[in-house]
């Protein structure tokens, strides 16, 4: 049995002996709330009264983490801690650079509207299913997932966010819901296992799963190491995760079935979860095999946005129309990562920022106009524009937004992707964003000119406008309700468009933060590990960046 | 399934292996055992049971709705890595105390917290999965 300890033994080697400052908690924070958080609903998920608001409370809880952790990370560089006091690379850690901060605080945004969104959105039967427990552990996969520094870990907080989702997604277990659910579970378990065997060939080959000595020595392998194989499975596996050509499918068989706001979740969170880690494997563990593949994921992302929004403009359902634009984005974040470069990757970053705030909010628009119409098939919508000129003014600022066109926050990632394209020689990819754009303006304007101008559905005479109360709200205050998280967001929206200062740093800062590692790599593994018993020739490696970059958690003279 | 002798034994047998299933969850730091088989052997007590005597006297039994006993089990389980705060050391760090109680030392520690956050977890969800496909199986 554990007995008490009889002599003191010398941990020096082995873990780390300073007190970690009370700010580093912030990186594990948004994982604490959510795990508490989401645990507390779970206890009470019979409990529907209470559910909704102590869900927004969390959600609110969330933001004040992130937006508290991305102000640190901005000011004082990457933030690390170890679970369980391990020295790293051998406990795993949590880290966090400006990217991953970024994404946690527009994933806590987008969740906390959403949580608003459906406190009016999901009726009691709802709750009993779960909605809000779900809601909440799903923020502390997505959150996990961005903060986590060890690549098993990120498997991990993968099937977390995937777990939650199946539990979303077949809320109310629907014919149509269970059917779009198996396709969905079985294409991402597909590409959770291609993550996991690549994972497994990649610890064979490096003897590592922290991400930044998994960077230090694969910088390091001898020629004629198989990485690149590894970076193909990685690069399939989060291809399939984000949704890009040719492996998309699952998104517009499932993406349409679940309750809107679910919809709305999804689009704003799991996609980008995808892009990301592509990201961070790739960009910053493997660059040298993404060089090879560049080309090939030029190609993948031209197609998927092309492919993308053709599916949107042949579609008449408005939520599959609006799954097909989620995908179309997806292409425009695979370019700017195909570029590899620091323009390129900001133009990436803020795309998915971009488009992770605008896609939930238009899927939170497109639930309204189904509320007010009785429909979802453009052939059913119309007279939208007499009936809610507000709702209108809202819709044609997101269809603008997600188009590219200025001034909202669609047009920077736009313009600094295409200057990407330009400077970097391929300027067939940056024709594919323009017409892309084109194509996008053409599938959204049309439900603008089908739902909102003409005069009723399908077979209204010319000049006549017809009033239809299908499926009424049962409250005015509903509308209300509804309508002000939508406000919210697009009030981001405008935000980005007008003020793109802070979001263009602060994706340039993401970029950076990726394409030279020297300062997460220092502040995960310190000077004083590698002294002490990591191994000299570590030493060597991350020294010289460490002294003017890690000022936080390990480097002090702990041995 | 519902002979008497079965029905008579069942009760009998579901809390010996409730008791049992602490006594693993207890020894499970250096010897085998723990969180996860203690809860699968408690889940596996109310299942016989269920069999046995039909699934509303199990929920009696339980008291609390499976999925709220695996709720509280997460909650545990999170609350055992944020005791780290207060001791300034990293998450989830282990963390113990020894104190005697009635002359004996007994050694506690933030795994253990973990391990009973665990077997509720596990308690719970096996028990919710085995209640439903029980009452099911009656439709």
């Amino acid at each position: 049995m554990a007995g008490k300890p009889t002599e003191p033994v010398d941990i020096t080697g082995a873990m780390v002996t300073q007190a970690p400052a009370l700010a580093d908690w912030l990186v594990v924070a948004p994982i604490i709330i959510c795990l508490l958080g989401g645990a507390f609903l779970l206890a009470q998920r019979k409990n529907t009264a209470i559910q909704g608001r102590t869900a927004v409370a969390i959600l609110a809880l969330l933001v004040v983490a992130a937006v508290g952790l991305l102000v640190h990370v901005l000011n004082n560089g990457p933030i690390v801690m170890t679970m369980g006091r391990w020295l790293p690379p051998f406990g795993i850690s949590f880290a966090v650079d400006v990217l991953g901060a970024l994404l946690v605080l527009v994933g806590a945004l987008v969740a906390f509207f959403c949580c608003l969104y459906a406190l009016t959105e999901i009726d009691t039967e709802h709750r009993r299913y779960g909605f809000f427990p779900f809601l909440v552990l799903l923020m502390a996969g997505v959150s996990g997932a961005f903060l986590t520094g060890d690549i098993f870990n990120l498997y991990v907080w993968f099937e977390v966010l995937l777990i939650a989702s199946f539990g979303l997604l077949i809320l109310g277990n629907e014919k149509a819901q269970l059917d779009g659910a198996v396709k969905y579970a079985f294409l991402n378990l597909i590409a959770t296992t291609l993550f996991l065997i690549a994972t497994g060939y990649l610890y064979g080959l490096v003897g590592t799963l922290n991400m930044a000595d998994i960077a230090v020595r694969v910088a390091e392998l001898p020629d004629g190491a198989p990485i690149n194989t590894i970076a193909a499975l990685y690069l399939l596996a989060f291809a399939m995760k984000a949704a890009a050509f040719p492996v998309f499918s699952w998104l517009p068989a499932s993406y349409h079935t679940p309750r809107i706001v679910v919809s709305a979740v999804f689009a704003g969170l799991l996609t980008k979860v995808g892009v990301y880690a592509l990201l961070r494997t790739l960009v910053m563990l493997m660059p040298a095999s993404l060089a090879v593949f560049a080309d090939i994921l030029a190609w993948i992302a031209g197609a998927t946005m092309l492919i993308g929004v053709l599916g949107a403009l042949a579609q008449s359902d408005i939520r599959r129309t609006m799954g097909y634009l989620v995908v179309s984005g997806i292409g425009s974040m695979l370019a700017g990562v195909a570029l590899m470069s620091d323009l390129g990757l900001m133009g990436s970053i803020m795309y998915a920022v971009h488009s992770m705030i605008v896609m939930t909010a238009l899927y939170m628009t497109c639930g309204l106009m189904i509320h007010r119409t009785g429909s979802h098939d453009l052939r059913g919508l119309g007279g939208l524009y007499g009936k809610d000129p507000f709702l209108s003014a809202i819709f044609l600022i997101l269809a603008f937004a997600i188009s590219g066109l200025p001034p909202f926050s669609g047009f920077w990632p736009k313009l600094t992707l295409v200057q990407a394209s330009l400077s970097g020689g391929d300027g067939w990819l940056a024709a594919a964003i323009l017409v892309t754009g084109f194509l996008t303006t053409i599938a959204v304007g049309r439900i603008w000119v089908m739902s909102f101008w003409r005069g009723g559905p399908s077979g209204t005479p010319d000049g006549e406008s017809i009033t239809q109360e299908a499926m009424p709200l049962s409250d005015p205050a509903d509308r209300r309700d509804m309508l002000f998280p939508i406000i919210g967001l697009t009030a981001l929206v405008i935000a980005l468009g007008f003020l793109p200062r802070p979001y263009l740093n602060v994706a340039a800062g993401g970029a950076g933060g990726l394409l030279y590692s020297e300062s997460y790599i220092g502040s995960v593994l310190g000077t004083e590990a590698a002294d002490a018993a990591i191994g000299q020739e570590l030493a060597t490696e991350t020294e010289a960046p460490e002294d003017n970059s890690a000022e936080g958690s390990q480097s002090g003279d702990g041995s | 399934m519902r002979t008497v002798i079965f029905r008579t034994t069942a009760p009998y047998l579901t809390s010996l292996m409730v008791l049992f299933s602490i006594f693993v969850l207890l020894r499970g730091h250096n010897e085998p055992g723990g969180g996860f088989i203690g809860g699968l052997i408690a889940a596996s007590a109310f299942a016989i049971y269920g069999v046995a005597c039909g699934v509303p006297p199990v929920r009696r039994a339980l008291v609390f709705h499976p999925m709220s006993i695996a709720g509280t089990g997460l909650f545990i389980g999170a609350l055992a890595g944020v005791i780290s705060l207060f001791a300034g050391v990293p998450f989830f760090t282990g963390l113990w105390i020894y104190p005697s109680i009635f002359g004996v030392e007994i050694a506690l520690s933030t795994p253990l917290v973990f391990d009973i956050g665990v077997y509720l977890v596990v308690l719970g969800t096996i028990a919710s999965i085995a209640l439903g496909l029980e009452e099911r199986e009656k439709l």
